[in-house]
């Protein structure tokens, strides 16, 4: 069973006065449980619409996109937005952390959209998975005052504060440097083998898609397979 | 269920922190909110003192709703005799178990000041007129049901004339000289209580009883029969305001009745049984004044909403990153919508609250009671709850309407353009 399938998806869009511009074109990818997949492109070669695909955030214009087997299209707007919260965790190159609160609040803040103990037992989470990135001691901590691989950090423990089953990385040591960017993406590597989630890192640096098992190249709309080799020559080309 | 309550509890939680985060903003957007809440409900409030020092004057010059006024008058302009009007009167007051009615006389009495002698107006009355009046004391008491009985007359006299005497405590049973002329000696009357004045009056003037003033009548010649100004008896009984009508129709005819001649005929005298409260001219006579003030709070909260629209929209546009990660982490549209409607909505009932605890201190504040109530109120309305529920009432449809424009802009927001962006 997999977790998430994209059969022959395409995403097209109509400018205004403008003829429709396919931004993807007959994507095919399937994300097991425990995968870990880098997919590298230029910029404008699709990655912020197959990101908004994989999240569940938009639909495909033609194609199947299944989650957990079941077609995308067939759960209202409110339950995709549900599915997403409890399923899938993402991390931003920019952190994108929420100003003026505080490193507890931040990773409180997807379970104010979980129900039931994981609601009202937040803060209790939100501590506990802070404790696990190593940063119990800077809960109190506003984003200002941490540096970039502590917030990056704290961005990691928000996304999988919901224990999610597939986390996305959109370039997530874009904005770190490369050693604090290597032990974030250890962290990111440890705590998805330890809780069995899928991992989908977009990014065009070559060390961090190597870390991946199944590498994937896109460019302009057409997602393909890469081999480590293959990745190698993509990445030396996007850099 | 579950979810829909903790949705609830979350977006209250979410306003909670959005405010609390940006409180600066907040309680900049805020304070027009809260000053047009304190503003409608002061308005509000002061309207209800002002009806109600409107009322109470009215109710003291013509008596409470329902008050009926008996007068009889012959066609030929004879007198009416008062006995006998005075009997039926009484008669009728027992007969139908009525508690207020009270005689009505205007009349003058002399009384000498340290100044000189002055003719003061003066108002005999039953013991009954002081509740039927709202006649309201500042020292001392009204007359007692069975002061009839005392052998001196008592008086209730205005705040000028007690001053005149110098203010005597009313402890020691200050007295006054009625009627004393030339080097006869007058009534002497006990004062048992002083009423306060309205800023307009500077004359002298004084209640005492009907009965006492007949005795003085009885005892001196001089005191009506002289006297230029003293009018006919009036009478006049509050009664229930849903049986006036029926009664009126029952008075008229009973007084009729007892002064028609012994013929049959009423000999040409007219009896007149007529309401003058206020409350007869309708069911609100205070509609306009209502209409107006509340005209007035309603423009005063539209400019309040309109700045908070303003600054929610701006600030909405600013969000739009935090919209993106909140979508991104689960959030639905309708919990957006919600949590920036709720935000708006929390913001606006705590501003309408402050705003509402500022009007009370405005309005409940000697000051401004003295201002409003112009020496006229004797009851000062509480701060009307109907003011302070419309003021939060207001403020949460101020907030909803505000917040109604920046959670529709908030939803349209494109998560992952918001968020890379």
């Amino acid at each position: 069973m997999s977790l998430l399938e994209l059969r022959d998806v395409t995403r097209t869009v109509i400018p205004p006065d403008q003829p429709a511009l396919t931004i993807l074109n007959g994507v095919d990818l399937t994300v097991e449980p425990g995968d870990r997949i880098s997919i590298v492109g230029r910029s404008g070669s699709g990655k912020s619409t197959l990101l908004n695909l994989l999240g569940l955030l938009d639909m495909p214009t033609s194609g199947l996109l299944t989650f957990d087997d079941r077609p995308v299209k067939s759960y209202s707007g409110a339950a995709r937005d549900r599915v997403r919260g409890a399923q899938i965790g993402f991390v931003f190159q920019q952190f994108n952390l929420l100003p003026g609160r505080t490193a507890l609040e931040n990773v409180a803040m997807p379970l104010l959209y979980a129900e039931g103990k994981a609601f009202w037992r937040r803060k209790k989470l939100a501590a506990e998975m802070l404790d696990e990135v190593g940063l119990g001691n800077r809960m109190d901590s506003m984003p200002d005052r941490l540096s970039g691989g502590e917030q990056q950090r704290v961005a990691i423990a928000r996304s999988l504060v919901r224990g999610p089953r597939l986390i996305l990385a959109d370039e997530p040591t874009g904005a770190l440097d490369l050693d604090t960017g290597s032990s974030v993406m250890q962290l990111i590597d440890d705590v998805a083998t330890r809780t069995g989630a899928a991992l989908v890192t977009i990014t065009h640096d070559p060390a961090i898609a190597s870390r991946a098992r199944d590498h994937f190249r896109l460019d302009r709309g057409v997602l393909t397979r890469v081999d480590e080799v293959e990745l190698a020559t993509a990445s030396e080309a996007l850099s | 269920m579950r979810r829909a309550f903790t949705s609830l509890v979350g977006a209250v939680i979410e306003a909670w922190q959005e405010l609390r985060v940006h409180r600066t903003r907040v309680l900049l957007s805020l304070i027009g909110v809260a000053v047009a809440v304190c503003s409608l409900t002061t308005v509000v409030a002061l309207g209800g003192i002002v009806q109600q020092a409107n009322e109470e004057l009215s109710e003291r010059q013509s008596g409470r709703p329902a008050s009926l006024y008996v007068s009889a008058y012959s066609n030929d302009g004879a007198p009416v005799d008062s006995s006998t009007m005075d009997a039926t009167w009484s008669e009728t007051l027992a007969r139908y178990d009525i508690d207020y009615g009270s005689r009505v006389m205007q009349t003058t009495q002399a009384v000498p000041f340290t100044t000189g002698v002055v003719q003061v107006q003066t108002q005999a009355v039953d013991q009954p007129y002081g509740e039927m009046h709202r006649v309201r004391l500042s020292e001392g008491a009204w007359f007692g049901p069975d002061d009839d009985d005392l052998l001196a007359p008592t008086l209730v006299v205005n705040q000028i004339f007690w001053e005149r005497l110098g203010s005597p405590d009313l402890k020691t049973h200050p007295t006054v000289e009625l009627g004393a002329q030339g080097g006869s000696p007058g009534t002497t009357a006990v004062i048992v209580g002083v009423y306060p004045v309205a800023s307009y009056e500077t004359e002298p003037a004084m209640f005492m009883l009907v009965d006492h003033l007949a005795a003085m009548k009885a005892a001196s010649s001089t005191v009506a029969v002289e006297d230029p100004y003293a009018g006919s008896t009036q009478y006049e009984m509050w009664v229930p305001p849903a049986i006036s009508d029926q009664l009126m129709e029952i008075v008229k005819r009973d007084f009729s009745s007892a002064l028609a001649t012994p013929g049959g005929g009423t000999g040409g005298i007219q009896v007149d049984v007529y309401r003058q409260d206020y409350a007869q001219y309708g069911d609100d006579p205070f509609l306009v004044t209502k209409l107006v003030v509340g005209g007035i709070a309603v423009l005063v909260l539209l400019l309040g909403a309109l700045g908070l629209v303003n600054i929610a929209l701006v600030t909405v546009k600013q969000r739009v990153r935090e919209i993106g990660i909140r979508r991104s982490f689960g959030a639905t549209a309708g919990r957006v919508f919600f949590a920036v409607m709720m935000e708006s909505v929390v913001a606006t009932i705590a501003a309408g609250a402050v705003g509402v605890i500022a009007a009370i201190l405005i309005v409940q504040n000697p000051f401004t009671m003295d201002l409003v109530g112009q020496g006229l109120v004797s009851d000062f309305p509480p701060f009307p709850a109907e003011a302070a529920l419309l003021g939060l009432l207001a403020a949460t449809v101020v907030g909803a309407l505000a917040g109604l424009l920046p959670a529709l802009v908030a939803v349209r927001v494109k998560v992952i353009d918001a968020i890379r962006y």
